[in-house]
């Protein structure tokens, strides 16, 4: 399968997924630490795809949704940002609502 | 110095902002003396208003398409207009620290 469908078909088939540096466990950036814990903190189960073992995505999801730094957060599909923008989120009580919504 | 100025005065040119901070934060990372290679931005515009977070973000990783190409590895950014950045009472977040998880 071709990287790009590869990564659309992640995105779709999961509510909110991160491709993160490291795992949710073992984050290897702290960007990637901070947004995985905002995401925890919000009490829903969510994918990631650790893109230090995907050289594949690692190269290609920049591209994918025009993003050129990690890590990136997807709810239904659609790019909602990195890290800052995830925290940001976060603080203002959307990203709750966001995740809320898309896992009912 | 180079890379820094550079950024400086492409969002100074494009935004003309109320409130613009540049910091280089490359020596709190797993690079060499010297590098810049990781940057926070505090950017506060009129402009920004209306926009969502993802667009004004957008159009800082265009305008800086060039440097994030080249060796800007991170690029944290807090993007505000002027009444979000009273409400913040001009603090932005602090970057996290680099855990090492190299490129």
């Amino acid at each position: 399968m071709d990287v790009l469908d590869r990564i659309r078909e992640q995105v779709e088939s999961n509510a909110v997924v991160v491709y993160m540096k490291g795992t949710p466990q073992m984050p290897q950036c702290g960007f990637s630490m901070r947004t995985a814990e905002a995401l925890k903190a919000c009490g829903k189960e969510f994918a990631y795809v650790n893109v230090l073992l995907d050289p594949e995505i690692f190269q290609n999801l920049p591209r994918y949704a025009d993003w050129p730094t990690f890590p990136q957060v997807y709810i239904k599909g659609e790019l909602v940002g990195g890290c800052d923008i995830t925290l940001e989120m976060a603080e203002r009580g959307e990203l709750q609502k966001m995740i809320d919504e898309a896992s009912a | 110095m180079q890379v820094q100025n550079s950024i400086t005065s492409k969002l100074q040119e494009a935004f003309s902002p109320q409130h613009l901070e540049v910091h280089n934060e490359s020596s709190r990372h797993n690079v060499p003396p010297g590098s810049e290679s990781h940057f926070k931005l505090i950017v506060v515009c009129e402009a920004f208003e209306g926009e969502m977070l993802i667009k004004r973000q957008r159009k800082i990783n265009q305008l800086l398409a060039d440097e994030l190409a080249t060796g800007v590895h991170a690029l944290s950014m807090h993007t505000y207009t002027p009444t979000e950045w009273a409400e913040k009472n001009g603090l932005s977040p602090n970057s996290p620290p680099c855990l090492g998880g190299g490129k």
